[in-house]
């Protein structure tokens, strides 16, 4: 089957599943630099999709046009049934408390202990903990889900990498977002660590039952943690389907992700 | 030819940069007004700021009243004017000497740690996670650091002006035998009101230039790790020229006060 009947196969099957994001024409670009070219992709509840492209195609562009961090050039922008662009800053934040955001980094405050790092996204969004007035529990639950329970009132700067990128991971997750968004969960860590953050993910998807996109050019994490991917190639969704079936695919630009 | 280019260039570099500066500033203003209030993170960056200045505030100045007396010495025992010793020592301190010593030392320890703190928090993505975590990173970060400079300046510039008096003080005491209650009541004689109320005004604005201008290039960092060492070195640059351009539109005012 190509490439592209299988797009229509997947989008055909899937349309009857609630869509959490949806982007139709999305473009961005830098002055001369057309980084997205008409991106489209859709992602449904409960599931796991991973968008692979290589460093500079526009992966964390277009996560961050998703969150509101950057604005598209055109295009639409849905997320949890919300047009992005549509909404002001209050209902953006709003809907800001149900999506959770693992930076590539980690991004911990690095003047904030670990326990500060979490109840963080807590102080704006005290509505959605209706009556709770202590955040420990919370954190700790967070912390425990990810192993770091002892790590509460360290700051940033004594966590090793993994560590850094699992109490991010325990940050995203506070909230109990509907919606997480990993960029290069993976990256500068050793394949260990790496392991057991793809572990991780794998766990609270399953305990939360979030909807979960990953931003990565990991194969070895893409291929253990999706169920549906999506190759970003020159700005657009160049292929679309399951691991498997793109790597059976016998066209050069997708096989080049996959060469070892 | 390719050197009236370059000026061009640089000039209109120039002139961008004041605009981009201008529009950082209004937006300070407008969001220093809107709910809601940082308080608890003005009052830790207030203690961040007097805190960190005060030891360095206090060697300079000492330094400056030991300096400037026995610098001024000499001139004043060869007219027989040496009794006036105090009048123009305090004079001086308490107009323009303590004000803008105290704000170039500052803006060297503000302005470069406001730089460098704000452009690592932007290359490490924490002002995007602070920002999708639905704090308002300007108002949490930005205008609590720029409201902080504005309100301790003028305190560790009076901080400064006693420190030294103080030094200038211990040389009247050692080498003209002249008492330090004597000294002071002197210096507090000579001092009218026209001298402290345009210097302490003088203060509120060179403390707001040093956090304006710190936080304006932290927060505007790009190109990774060594924007960051730009963005320290040129707030200090900035914030430097700024102050020398503020103390003479101020002593242009104040003169025209006084004439009136």
């Amino acid at each position: 089957m190509d490439v592209k009947e299988n797009i229509a196969t997947l989008q055909n099957n899937r349309s009857s599943e609630e869509v959490v994001v949806r982007i139709q024409d999305l473009y961005k670009s830098f002055g001369d630099n057309h980084v997205l070219n008409g991106f489209n992709m859709m992602l449904h509840k409960g599931e796991n999709l991973v968008v692979m492209g290589k460093s500079g195609s526009g992966k964390s562009v277009m996560i961050k046009c998703l969150v509101g961090l950057m604005t598209p050039d055109s295009g639409l922008v849905e997320v949890l049934g919300e047009d992005i662009a549509s909404l002001d800053q209050v209902d953006l934040d709003e809907l800001r408390s149900e999506i959770g955001f693992l930076f590539q980094g980690s991004a911990l405050y690095d003047s904030m202990t670990v326990r500060e790092n979490l109840e963080f996204p807590m102080r704006r969004h005290r509505k959605k903990f209706d009556g709770i007035t202590d955040t420990l529990p919370l954190v700790q639950e967070a912390l425990e889900n990810v192993g770091l329970a002892h790590t509460m009132d360290l700051m940033p700067e004594e966590l090793s990498g993994g560590m850094k990128r699992r109490v991010a991971l325990a940050r995203a997750i506070i909230l109990k977002p509907k919606l997480i968004l990993y960029d290069e969960p993976t990256s500068g860590l050793d394949p260990i660590t790496a392991k057991e953050i793809i572990g991780l993910m794998r766990s609270i998807q399953k305990k939360y039952g979030t909807s979960a996109l990953i931003i990565t050019h990991d194969v070895d994490c893409a291929r253990v943690i999706s169920e549906r991917m999506i190759l970003l190639v020159d700005g657009i969704n160049y292929a679309e389907g399951t691991y498997e079936e793109l790597v059976a695919s016998t066209d050069p630009k997708i096989n080049a992700f996959f060469k070892k | 030819m390719a050197i009236a280019a370059q000026m061009i260039n640089k000039t209109k570099e120039f002139f961008i940069e004041i605009g981009d500066l201008s529009y950082f500033a209004v937006r300070f203003f407008k969001q220093a007004v809107i709910p809601p209030f940082e308080f608890k993170e003005l009052l830790k960056q207030s203690y961040q700021v007097g805190n960190r200045s005060l030891l360095l505030v206090a060697t300079t100045g000492f330094i400056i009243g030991l300096v400037l007396t026995l610098q001024t010495r000499p001139t004043l025992i060869e007219f027989g004017a040496v009794s006036w010793m105090p009048n123009m020592v305090g004079i001086s301190i308490v107009r323009e000497v303590g004000p803008v010593i105290t704000a170039l030392i500052c803006s060297g320890k503000i302005a470069s740690g406001f730089g460098a703190e704000l452009g690592s928090m932007r290359v490490t993505e924490q002002i995007d996670a602070m920002e999708v975590s639905g704090t308002n990173p300007f108002k949490y970060l930005v205008v609590t650091r720029i409201l902080a400079a504005t309100l301790m300046l003028p305190l560790l510039v009076v901080f400064g002006d006693l420190i030294a008096l103080f030094g200038s003080s211990l040389v009247e005491f050692m080498k003209g035998n002249v008492s330090f209650t004597l000294y002071f009541n002197t210096v507090f004689d000579a001092l009218s009101y026209g001298d402290l109320v345009p210097a302490t005004i003088k203060s509120f604005f060179f403390g707001f230039v040093i956090g304006l201008t710190g936080c304006y290039k932290g927060y505007k960092t790009g190109r990774g790790t060594a924007g960051v060492g730009i963005a320290a070195n040129t707030a200090v640059v900035m914030a430097s020229l700024l102050l020398f351009v503020v103390d003479f539109i101020a002593v242009f005012v104040s003169d025209i006060f006084y004439e009136l």
